[in-house]
């Protein structure tokens, strides 16, 4: 797609539209060929307004300034068109995801794309708004645009398409029509079949471990994001946190470990208040965090995996003492965990950026295994990683539930929290608004996390 | 199946916040101005004069009386900062409390001046403050483009030194001072040259490659003139100047007149500029495409604009904005060059830069803050202030460390300033 | 939501290819293995080559600033030998000087063999590049520790002068018994630059404040108080007119390691020793091993515990008291014996170049420092024998910090290979 948009080069073939060969050399060039492309990663300016977004790049200019007036106009008389509102002066960083969304479509469609080209789009979206979403896409094709729709989902896939591709490792290895099964075209993604099941035993769950109450915390822009959680992990069980990105789960995971300050409410564990001390003693008394972002918060690239696999430990015994580190040792711990947990590397003196996501994933998630531990809280913990490093840890997940650790699980794929979960919690603007077995049909949990909840509402 | 409501969650507010604690800061600051200026002060009158006649109109007010009014006022406008009587005039407090702590302490020093200079000259303080502020503008404004684009120009010094220097050589080899002025220019354009190039070619880091810059311009500059200004001025080495302007009706405006609208070249130049930056930055098609760069290249890529070139294009204005600058030292303050007559100047602009948080004109009134700094201390070193003259110099860098570490809070550069673009 | 795409400033080079065995399908030689890796992008053949570059440049910057040389040029096309040979004559000397005034003279050494000259003036040379040295190992190790710790350490200078400033005042003011009087005035020293040091470390901590500005703010506050200071009694020299402090007692100074004659005292030894120590501490400590995660990414480590604003801390006031044993040595050293205003030199800013060109590395320091102190010590030559300003080795030093920090132009300069896994650029692409 990058190669249609004119964003990044071909090294072989061609690229006709109807029927004529053309050569996109960038941007410029895709859209003047009609081409369209609403991006995964929003290629929007998070301090311009929604109108100038819009008329980036193609400006309506007046006497030499920016003709704003006309550019909203504009943006009004398209989005009513297709059917979707957006107003032209809020600033985008202030907009939902959902909405920032519609922003980056009409930016496309006001160029008068033919082609419109959606790149992952309902990957942060919730099931109500990506019905939204479809709608639209419908709406666009009935009125003679054509679109092609990018997506791993194959729910999704089915409900909208009209012809289905499948393309594995850089190469078309099928078409399908809607009709086809998913395990057929999951087939097709992954060249065998997938079963994403885990082996879960049923298991007493022992007593609280984790007890959170009431609590309150901001994002850093001050708006309140965690409004009153309520919540208990028993050790030896998962507590799976339904719900799509942006309801607060990141914050709410940030403040039990002491990276955010909470603002009301309790935090306890194992009975003692875990509010106000450092995150290094939080981690010391037995929790292992494996953040959501494993590049950014997760490891140093620039270290070695040794050196990773000890960043939260390094000046404890056997790794080292208050002031100074034992090499050896710690070369030794981290040729083992390596093995332990089939991180595929040369040696342990590999840097971590040499690593895949998914051995970069389990280099972490070796690393918090590697302490006994009371508490396991892991926020999207197989986000970018391979199947088969998934599966290997989702296994070392259930093992400490097996053996008594309280598991806090965050994730925003559903299917896995589905998977793991005893619980499941759905966080919907700042609070668990019902928790749920894991047997609840998926569509009603769709439903929680979009903040509907039923005349039975369960607490 | 209804949407379920929420009601908000009542949660204290901590007690300690930054508006209180500035507000603390600056009620000690006023009790102790009230009580120390006070007690120093003499019964003698401070005057503040309003032409550039010493004799002629002013303003005055008793020494002693002046201190303690003007440090209460300061200690009242943190007291209301403290109980958090009017939050939506935050900075507009805090500034009038700055300027009353200030005021009391020109009492102390204007009323224990020796006899005959016990007056400040209004005019000739504003006028110096301009003047001061003028390279620092110049600066400023040449990091906006800069900056706001996407690249660190920490080598706001390099390009104001070569400037001087270019400016200098040129004007004094073809005595022409507005060929000078092109020479200046085209000084400040080679430094931020390397500085576009090597960064956005070669990835050097960007704050690095902008300190070496500095030295290479010191050695450069220090080199040449060693060698050939030195030994020959007056053929290197002598710069005709500039004119003075004085705009018809406006120069006679009490006050201002003397001190904003009669100058020479370069004044002007540099507020029609914050001007002419501020309008092109946010109501031009230019503006809104650097500032997409600056702050989100891939999707200015996205809409077909090309990044790397809009980069280059803003870092060698941005030189020869410097470059103005910097001649304004040679062709304009003095009429030659000498080696490390920056003096640091570049990176208070860079300061300036940030204080104004990458606007041109709150460049402009940061420049003028830091500027009045530098003033105040000259002006206190003519009445023969008790306080050494190396401590009054000291007065503008410590204005700097005050303002990025207190009272700025956390500011927020262009989005993607500093990283370089690479496409993918 | 892949990772990120790796930063090009920090991607290893594509793996250079084996060299081409010989015709009969052996391997080549060791010698001939060793000129093929040579010829690749590895830093040592950058470094060397981009002093090639700077000097090459250098040697233009001479020609077209020497007046003399004018005339020639400007009949250059009808008899062009003239301006060449002259301008290769006199960039020549100037270089030739520069090298007898850092490592060897050779006429010095012809004299000490055939006895018409002491052996000191043939270790002339190294004793002046030591000299110059030392000082730039404690400033150069200053700004790269605070650059493995993610902090743009600009105020070296400041640091410097503060430690001067106190060591100096320790070795005129306290009658102390030699030997403990040396070490006490270094411990002021040291202590001098570590506060200078904690102030904008503790700004950046509590307030976010950018070190840059800070540190240079204080560069110029630190450079104004010793101003002033100079003009204080107790201070000022009562014997002389000009600022100039009291004389350092004898007991408090720096022992010369190869006789009064010659330059080079124990202050080299202690440079190495601290690049030694920092080289352990960046090793094998658990600070160390902070500072380097904090350095590369403060979220993670956040994230695992460590306490960036303690780290950013002890940091610069690490960073600021070895830049005030920078500035001890040369008081309480060879290079001046009582504290005057230029005294500390840009000692500071030199220091930020070594630390460039070591690529922020305790051993690439001391190899730096050496290259710096070298040019410096030549440059004094230069200038007094063919009276080319030692400003021109401020301009060599500058380009040379320059072509190492962007190897990719060294490289397509001279068509240089590709070279095994090299780790080019310290980079700290981050902007603000």
């Amino acid at each position: 797609m990058n190669v249609l948009y004119g964003m990044l080069q071909p090294d072989e073939g061609e690229i006709l539209v109807g029927d004529t060969p053309i050569k996109i050399k960038g941007p410029s060039d895709a859209i003047a060929a009609g081409i369209g492309m609403v991006h995964q990663h929003f290629m929007l300016v998070p301090v311009f307004t929604v109108a100038e977004n819009i008329m980036l790049g193609a400006e309506r200019v007046k006497g030499g300034f920016l003709d704003r007036r006309e550019a909203r106009r504009e943006v009004i008389d398209v989005s009513q068109r297709y059917g979707l509102s957006v107003d032209p002066d809020a600033m985008v960083e202030d907009l939902p995801v959902g909405i920032q969304q519609r922003v980056e479509i009409v930016k496309a469609l006001i160029r008068e794309v033919d082609l419109l080209i959606l790149d992952e789009p309902t990957a942060v979206l919730t099931p109500q708004e990506t019905e939204d979403l479809l709608r639209v896409m419908r709406s666009l094709r009935d009125s003679g645009k054509s679109l092609v729709f990018i997506t791993h989902k194959l729910k999704e896939v089915k409900a909208i398409a009209d012809r289905i591709t499948v393309i594995r490792r850089g190469r078309t290895v099928g078409t399908a029509s809607p009709d086809t099964s998913e395990e057929e075209l999951a087939a097709l993604m992954v060249g065998r079949s997938v079963i994403l099941a885990v082996d879960k035993q049923p298991r007493e769950r022992g007593a609280p471990v984790l007890d959170v109450s009431g609590l309150a915390v901001d994002d850093d822009r001050g708006h309140r994001v965690v409004d009153g959680v309520d919540l208990t992990v028993h050790g030896g069980e998962v507590l799976g946190i339904a719900g799509v990105q942006g309801n607060g789960q990141t914050e709410l995971v940030e403040a039990i470990m002491g990276l955010r300050p909470t603002l009301a409410g309790t935090v306890t564990l194992d009975g003692r208040d875990l509010r106000g001390r450092s995150t290094k003693d939080i981690l010391a008394t037995g929790v292992g965090y494996v953040p959501e972002d494993r590049s950014a918060d997760g490891l140093v690239k620039e270290f070695t995996i040794g050196e990773n696999l000890v960043l939260d430990l390094y000046d404890r015994p056997p790794f080292g003492s208050r002031w100074a580190m034992d090499l050896d040792a710690i070369s030794k711990s981290a040729k083992e965990r390596i093995a332990q947990f089939d991180v595929r590397t040369s040696s342990e003196h590999a840097p971590s950026s040499s690593l895949s996501g998914g051995n970069q994933q389990k280099v972490i998630v070796a690393r918090e295994m590697s302490r006994p531990l009371k508490l396991f809280v892991a926020s999207q913990p197989t986000r970018g990683v391979d199947v088969g490093s998934i599966e290997f840890i989702h296994g070392r997940i259930m093992h400490e539930r097996d053996i008594g650790t309280a598991v806090l699980l965050v994730s925003s794929e559903l299917d896995e929290v589905m998977a793991l979960a005893d619980r499941i919690a759905v966080m919907y603007r700042g609070r668990i608004i019902a928790v749920v077995p894991p047997d609840t049909p998926r569509e009603d949990i769709g439903l929680l996390m979009a903040g509907v909840v039923g005349a039975e509402g369960r607490p | 199946m209804t949407a379920v409501s929420f009601d908000e969650l009542v949660v204290a507010e901590p007690l300690w916040n930054r508006e209180r604690r500035i507000g603390v800061g600056l009620a000690v600051a006023g009790v102790a101005a009230a009580v120390g200026f006070g007690a120093l002060a003499t019964g003698e009158p401070a005057r503040f004069t309003l032409t550039e006649d010493p004799a002629g109109g002013s303003v005055s007010i008793d020494g002693m009386f002046g201190a303690v009014l003007f440090g209460l006022l300061a200690a009242g406008a943190g007291a209301v900062l403290i109980v958090r009587a009017a939050r939506r005039w935050f900075a507009w407090l805090l500034g009038a409390g700055i300027v009353c702590v200030l005021l009391s302490f020109l009492c102390w020093q204007i009323s224990s001046a020796p006899a005959g200079l016990n007056f400040m000259p209004l005019v000739d303080v504003l006028r110096g403050t301009f003047l001061a502020a003028l390279p620092l503008i110049f600066g400023a404004l040449a990091g906006v483009l800069c900056e706001r684009s996407g690249v660190v120009n920490v080598a706001i010094e390099g390009q104001l030194l070569t400037g001087a220097f270019a400016g200098a050589l040129v004007g004094s080899i073809t005595a022409s001072a507005w060929v000078g002025l092109v020479g200046g220019i085209a000084g400040g354009v080679l430094i931020s040259a390397m500085l576009a190039w090597f960064s956005i070619r070669y990835l050097v880091d960007q704050v690095v490659l902008g300190i070496v810059l500095n030295f290479f311009a010191v050695g450069l500059t220090g080199f040449i003139y060693a060698q050939l200004m030195r030994p020959n001025a007056e053929r290197y080495n002598k710069t005709p100047g500039f004119p003075v302007w004085e705009l018809p009706l406006l120069s006679k405006i009490p006050v201002l007149g003397p001190a904003v609208f009669t100058g020479t070249l370069f004044l002007f130049l540099g507020l029609i500029l914050v001007v002419v930056i501020n309008v092109a930055l946010f109501r031009t098609r230019w503006g809104l495409r650097t500032r997409s760069v600056g702050e989100h290249p891939a999707a200015a890529d996205t809409v077909g604009i090309k990044v790397l070139r809009t980069r280059y294009v803003n870092v060698l204005l941005a030189g020869a904005v410097a470059g103005i600058g910097g001649a304004y030292f040679t062709l304009d303050l003095v009429s030659q060059f000498s080696q490390d007559m920056v003096g640091g100047k570049g990176f208070i602009a860079l300061a300036a830069l940030i204080f104004g948080r990458w606007n041109p004109i709150g460049a402009l009134f940061a420049a003028l803050f830091f500027g009045f700094a530098d003033k105040l201390a000259t002006y206190l070193s003519s009445i023969s202030s008790p306080i050494p003259s190396d401590f009054l110099a000291m007065l503008p860098y410590v204005a700097t460390i005050l303002a990025v570490a207190g009272l700025v809070g956390r500011v927020r550069a262009p989005a993607a300033d500093g990283k370089p673009y690479v496409k993918g | 939501m892949n990772d990120s795409p790796p930063n090009p400033a920090t991607t290893t080079e594509a793996p250079t290819t084996a060299p081409p065995a010989d015709k009969e399908g052996e391997p080549r030689s060791l010698g001939r293995l060793f000129l093929h890796n040579l010829w690749t992008a590895n830093t040592v053949t950058v470094t060397f080559l981009a002093v090639v570059l700077a000097m090459v440049i250098g040697g233009i910057l001479i020609v077209v600033a020497s007046e003399d040389l004018h005339p020639l040029y400007g009949y250059f096309f009808s008899r062009p030998t003239d301006a060449l040979t002259a301008s290769w004559d006199k960039v020549s000397e100037a270089y030739l000087n520069l090298f007898r005034g850092s490592i060897l003279d050779v006429a010095a050494i012809e004299g000490w063999i055939n006895g018409t000259g002491r052996w000191h003036l043939a270790f002339f040379p190294i004793a002046e590049t030591l000299n110059y040295a030392t000082p730039l190992v404690f400033t150069g190790l200053c700004v790269a520790l605070a650059f493995r710790g993610g902090l743009f350490n600009i105020g070296a200078q400041g640091q410097a002068v503060m430690g001067m400033v106190l060591a100096g005042l320790a070795g005129f003011a306290l009658p102390l018994p030699p030997g403990l009087h040396l070490l006490v005035a270094l411990l002021a020293g040291a202590v001098g630059g570590l506060v200078w040091g904690f102030i904008p470390g503790f700004l950046k901590a509590r307030t976010g404040a950018h070190e840059v500005i800070t540190t240079i703010m204080l560069n110029y506050v630190a450079a104004l108080f010793l101003n002033w200071l100079l003009l204080q009694n107790g201070v000022k020299d009562p014997a002389r007119l000009d600022p100039i402090s009291k004389v350092v007692h004898s007991s408090a100074q720096l022992p010369r390691l190869l006789g009064s004659d010659l330059r080079v005292t124990l202050g080299i030894v202690l440079a190495v020793l601290a690049a030694w120590g920092a080289a352990w501490m960046l090793k094998r400590s658990t600070f160390g091993f902070e500072l380097r995660a904090v350095g590369a990414n403060p979220d993670a480590a956040r994230t695992a515990g460590m306490s960036v604003g303690r780290t950013t801390v002890v940091v610069m006031a690490l960073a600021g008291a070895l830049a005030g044993l920078g500035g001890s040595t040369i008081v309480l050293g060879a290079q001046a014996n009582a504290l005057t205003g230029p005294a500390a030199g840009t000692i500071g800013f030199d220091g930020i170049m070594v630390a460039l060109l070591g690529r922020a590395k305790p051993w690439g320091v001391v190899g730096a420092a050496l290259l710096f102190g070298a040019l410096r010590a030549g440059g004094n030559r230069m200038q007094s024998y063919s009276g080319i300003p030692l400003e021109l080795v401020t301009v060599l030093q500058a380009l040379i910090v320059l072509f190492v920090a962007a190897p990719a132009l060294v490289k397509a300069i001279f068509r240089l290979r590709a070279a095994r896994a090299a780790r080019l650029e310290t980079s700290v692409t981050k902007g603000w």
